[in-house]
């Protein structure tokens, strides 16, 4: 018994040091074997401690499992891994729920009302995790409408919901016998899930998953509360303190409140503003050929790389260009803001697969004083991360955002394939202004077109 | 006992936000699929549930088995191809 909790203190320790290695490129792939080590003495200790365990049913599962983590693993495109994160937090979810459910269910053991409490809780948080991240999954892979989905008293039925669960997991605690009040608590946690997630929108996903990720870790410490396992209590504040921190810093990143991304429903298309139509802007749009032509001259490049360039799956047509014009000499940065994409560092890690050097990667704060000596800054399917009205126009619904300063460099090129406003649904009056120049297109083929025309100078 | 595992909750809950604050922006996404991985942990209490005799509580033991270690491996090996790209110039 000692001897178990001890081993079990031990994994918690390896996750700790595992994490803690990820503060650096050079030691993170260390760590995460570090961690891949504590899971292993975590999974080992608890098959060697518990002589009342189904060995069959554990080994099959784990077999299954295993095939089917590894397809994943190795099968996922860099460009989906928003999508391969969602379902993976909506099945730690379930997993912690059905685990919670099993104590609840199983005949002989007496609950106390701490247990009953938490079980309740496991099997909220985890069925909500598991019905949300199925949305957000749905949303990310484009079977489910990424524009938010909204009807007339949404918030009262959330509401209506949300009480209900917490009365039932009351009434839960003092009735343990009550089975059928138990299943309308998952299925209303299910509902709940689901009804929280569908009215945010795309471009909002950093938020969600985060918070998805979190969500997954809560119910995974609740089920260590549960079962009075500390290996299950401790990994699972890891992970819910990783997910709330960087929910943060995605709420930042777009300077909304967290309640604000929940329930704002931004990015529903709402028609014409009514003054928003005055505004017209004239914009210059250039070929390739002339496009060509100012890099040719540029001596120092900032890359601003958007959802647009996943979606094209331009990051290695990208790095084609950066050499070509790293090798004539040329400065080449990469400029990175923290919501970019789909997931939190989504447009790092799509870069680093294109073999670009992670010190070339720039963050928001790192970069946006070098624009001022920048002489192209090249937009690739950004937009409202390099909306200058954030920083001046009260009445833009991304007024107080942080923004990469593009405007402030000495011509801006920007690549999108149309016009389309951004996913605030805002028009980009950076694209009017003097200095920019739109290049129309699709990001992979606009690079390999300027690429060729590079040489050909 | 459950003043314990409490306080055992919130100071991991405190190393983990002293741990993660410094995991610098380039690697939150393998962050978010490493901390998948560890949620797999889950799988502790999977196993715990499949105990013989459980009737309806193995079988939800066993499905939890099945997720939980989806979360483990899938989590940690899609980390580590990650990482496998950072690389310096």
């Amino acid at each position: 018994m000692n001897i178990e909790n001890a081993l079990y203190v031990l994994s918690s320790v390896l996750f700790i040091f595992g994490i803690k290695r990820l503060s650096h490129p050079k030691t993170a792939r260390s760590g995460n074997s570090i961690a891949s080590m504590g899971m292993l003495i975590a999974i080992v200790t608890t098959l060697l401690a518990n002589s009342n365990i189904s060995i069959e049913l554990v080994a099959i599962g784990i077999i299954i499992g295993a095939i089917i983590g590894a397809f994943f693993a190795i099968r996922v495109e860099m460009t989906q891994m928003p999508q391969m994160v969602a379902i993976f937090n909506g099945f730690g979810g379930i997993a912690s729920a059905l685990i919670a459910a099993a104590e609840f269910l199983n005949p002989g053991d007496i609950l106390s009302t701490f247990s009953l409490a938490t079980i309740s809780l496991s099997v909220f948080v985890g069925t909500l995790t598991f019905t949300g991240s199925f949305i957000a999954f749905g949303k990310l892979q484009g079977f489910v409408s990424g524009q938010p989905i909204v009807f007339p008293g949404q918030q009262f039925l959330n509401a209506l919901i949300g009480i209900s669960i917490l009365g039932l997991s009351v009434y839960i605690t003092t009735a343990p016998d009550q089975i059928n009040i138990f299943y309308i608590l998952i299925a209303l946690s299910a509902l709940i899930g689901i009804a929280l997630t569908i009215p945010i929108g795309g471009a909002d996903m950093p938020v969600v998953i985060s918070l998805l990720n979190s969500y997954s870790g809560i119910a995974a410490s609740s089920t260590g509360f549960v079962l009075n396992n500390n290996a299950l209590i401790i990994s699972g504040a890891l992970v819910g303190a990783s997910g709330l921190i960087l929910t943060n810093i995605m709420c930042k990143g777009m300077n909304r409140s967290l309640a604000n991304v929940i329930f704002g429903a931004v990015g529903l298309d709402q028609g014409p503003s009514p003054d928003g139509e005055a505004k017209q802007i004239n914009i210059k749009s250039y070929s390739t050929e002339e496009a060509a032509m100012i890099f040719d001259a540029a001596e120092k490049i900032i890359v601003v790389p958007g959802y647009g360039l996943a979606v094209a799956q331009a990051q290695h047509a990208v790095r084609e260009v950066a050499d070509f014009l790293s090798k004539k000499g040329k400065t080449v940065l990469y400029a990175i803001h923290p919501v970019a994409g789909r997931m939190p560092g989504h447009m790092n890690v799509l870069l680093a697969e294109a073999n670009i050097p992670y010190d070339q990667l720039k963050d928001l704060d790192e970069v946006n004083n070098e624009f001022e000596d920048c002489d192209v800054a090249l937009v690739l399917g950004a937009n409202d991360v390099v909306n200058p009205a954030a920083r001046h126009d009260s009445s833009s619904p991304i007024y107080g955002m942080p923004i990469l300063d593009v405007d402030k460099s000495q011509t801006v090129i920007i690549n999108k394939r149309t016009m389309n406003t951004g996913f605030a649904g805002v028009q980009n009056e950076l694209f009017g202004y003097d200095n920019s120049i739109m290049v129309f297109g699709d990001a992979k083929d606009m690079l390999q077109q300027l690429l060729k025309d590079l040489k050909e100078l | 006992m459950d003043i314990n595992i409490l306080t055992v909750f919130i100071l991991a809950v405190f190393v983990g936000v002293e741990i993660i604050t410094k995991v610098p922006p380039t690697l939150h996404t393998p962050l978010m699929s490493g901390s998948n991985a560890i949620s797999g942990i889950a799988i502790v209490g999977a196993i715990i549930s499949t105990k013989i005799g459980g009737e309806v509580g193995s079988w939800l033991g066993f499905a939890a088995v099945i997720f939980a270690t989806v979360n483990v491996v899938g989590g940690f090996m899609v980390t580590d191809r990650m990482l496998k790209m950072f690389k310096k110039k």
